[in-house]
């Protein structure tokens, strides 16, 4: 694993990475991926995925509106709002 | 030099069918559209730390629904994942989804094409997942405003599998899913409101050729007519490109109807990764024998076998059974009319999609909100079937039942416009035309056959529509040719 790698993650996590920081996130993250070897190495073809540690299956709710309109109360606690929207630094793709 | 001939075009579409429950996919926020923003967001569409997400049985019901209706494998147990990227109207900062265990898996659609070609096109999944919120760039100065009251909808993505071939089967496709979805009330199909939203990627190949080209993806288009045209661009644009010594780049596309082209959103070169891993917060989502036995009772006719049982019921050709049975009020207005009327089905099925459709389609209405029921037109067209008034006068009937909500009978009576049936007056007034044009009846005889149009006119003009036109053709054909 390269140090270009770790910019390339660094960038698609959003995460803010100053050059002097990547030699050792870079040591850290191979740390981490010798664990993952690690586990790798394990045969499991005969155990079956987990998907969830518990053994249990989701509940689920009927189909009934139990919300009220509590915007004020949210927007209180928000940076901006106009006209009923939350405000955010200009975003267009 | 090789021609649009030689490429061959493949289409896969993904749609977001938006599933008509009254809350949200996990939470208890109502999902009516035209709320003021962000009236219908609760804490957990939020994303506020604490809450949990519990699912909405409702939702898992109708992805049955549709698996059944495309006879696929329901999963008897499928996983929630999360989809992680970052954008403002994703307030969890990732989308809940289903990933390696979709709840449907392989089903089939069968779409018939203008020509009569039946195709049967493979459904590789239908997945369930959360909508987003909206972000809107225009009322507001150098801000974005969010509202998040679409967040949560719940969203069926149905993916076809690569085997489209042109943007006509891709219509096709669509169309038959959209009124699959609207059959099975499982989406209330609103195009304009985004409830049925398609995404198309496209590639194309040398014929012949067995690989895949470099697929291109359109996203969000929402009508009919501009699929089929963000679709016919982007294969003339990629043929263009290629044969140019270019290459195709993979890339989302947006397609801009204004102007009528696509062009490039972003690269997937540096494409998201969206690191998906199942949700914690959420337990494997189990689908019994018995829940798919429960919805599978109560699954209605489907579109297709409308069309096949109105092709064979009330012998309609194959193009009237499949615009007929696309709707499933249009359908049902048709069945209707027939059985209020004594006039035939082809009739019955000629008015519908054609005068009735027409007056809808120009006063920019809905079939549940036509003036005229299925039981009036029913009513008219026994009026033309017993031969009471014409056709040509039934149309002027339907006109003033269209503005006026009278029955056909009393329209008939008030205006005086029963079919003149006699042949002794109807002969009389012949006889007296053909005396009073000799000039015409000289040059008929003499070979100009259109001018048989000419007294028929006249005789029409004379008894102001109301002769029988099957009298007025017979008896004149009998005084013309006799000398």
């Amino acid at each position: 694993m390269s140090s270009i790698d770790v910019k390339n993650i660094a960038y698609l996590a959003r995460i803010a990475m100053p050059p002097q920081e990547l030699a050792d996130t870079e040591q850290k993250l191979q740390q981490i991926f010798a664990l993952i070897d690690h586990l790798q190495a394990q045969d499991t073809r005969n155990i079956e995925p987990m998907a969830h540690p518990l053994a249990l299956a989701q509940r689920s709710l009927p189909d009934v509106v139990t919300e009220s309109d509590q915007r004020d109360k949210f927007q209180a606690l928000a940076p901006a709002t106009e006209l009923g929207c939350y405000l955010v630094p200009i975003v267009i793709e | 030099m090789s021609t649009n001939n030689d490429w061959e075009a493949v289409i896969g579409l993904e749609v977001h069918v938006q599933l008509a429950t009254k809350a949200k996919i996990f939470s208890g926020a109502s999902t009516q559209y035209g709320a003021e923003p962000n009236r219908q967001a609760c804490a957990v569409d939020l994303g506020f730390p604490g809450v949990l997400p519990v699912l909405n049985r409702e939702v898992v019901t109708m992805a049955i629904r549709l698996g059944l209706g495309i006879n696929a494998q329901i999963a008897p147990r499928s996983i929630f994942a999360r989809k992680n990227y970052f954008y403002p109207d994703l307030p969890k900062g990732y989308q809940i989804t289903q990933f390696e265990l979709p709840i449907v898996q392989q089903g089939h659609l069968p779409i018939v094409m203008d020509d009569g070609r039946e195709l049967s096109i493979g459904i590789t999944r239908a997945h369930l997942e959360e909508d987003a919120g909206k972000s809107l760039h225009e009322a507001f100065h150098q801000m974005t405003g969010i509202d998040l009251n679409r967040a949560g909808v719940p969203l069926l993505e149905i993916v076809s599998e690569p085997e489209l071939r042109s943007s006509a089967e891709a219509v096709a496709y669509l169309k038959t899913l959209h009124a699959l979805v609207c059959y099975l009330e499982i989406c209330d199909g609103n195009l304009q409101e985004g409830s049925f939203r398609c995404d198309a990627n496209v590639s194309v190949r040398k014929k012949g050729d067995p690989k895949l080209g470099t697929r291109t993806e359109t996203k969000n288009v929402n009508s009919f007519r501009f699929v089929e045209r963000a679709i016919d661009y982007e294969i003339a644009r990629q043929i263009q490109v290629l044969e140019s010594g270019g290459k195709i780049i993979q890339e989302t596309r947006l397609y801009d109807a204004e102007k009528n082209e696509t062009r490039s959103m972003r690269s997937k070169e540096n494409a998201n990764d969206y690191r998906y891993f199942p949700d914690p917060d959420l337990l494997p989502l189990e689908v019994s024998p018995e829940w798919i036995a429960e919805v599978a009772k109560d699954l209605p006719e489907l579109p297709w076998q409308k069309r096949q049982r109105f092709e064979k019921e009330y012998a309609l050709s194959a193009y009237d059974a499949n615009v007929l049975s696309s709707q499933k009020t249009l359908g049902h207005y048709f069945e209707e009319t027939v059985k209020a009327s004594q006039a035939s089905a082809k009739l019955c099925a000629n008015w519908v999609m054609g005068d009735l459709l027409a007056a809808l389609n120009k006063n920019n209405l809905a079939l549940d909100n036509s003036p005229i029921s299925a039981k009036s037109l029913g009513e008219l067209l026994t009026q033309i079937a017993n031969e009471t008034i014409s056709g040509k006068i039934a149309k002027t009937v339907f006109e003033l039942m269209w503005t006026s909500k009278t029955s056909a009978k009393e329209i008939i009576d008030r205006e005086g416009l029963v079919q003149n049936n006699d042949t002794g007056a109807l002969e009389k007034i012949i006889d007296s035309i053909l005396s009073d044009n000799p000039k015409q009846l000289a040059e008929y005889r003499e070979g100009k056959d259109r001018l048989f149009g000419y007294f028929v006119g006249e005789v029409m003009k004379q008894t102001r529509g109301k002769a029988n036109p099957n009298q007025v053709n017979t008896i004149l054909k009998e005084k013309l040719s006799a000398e």
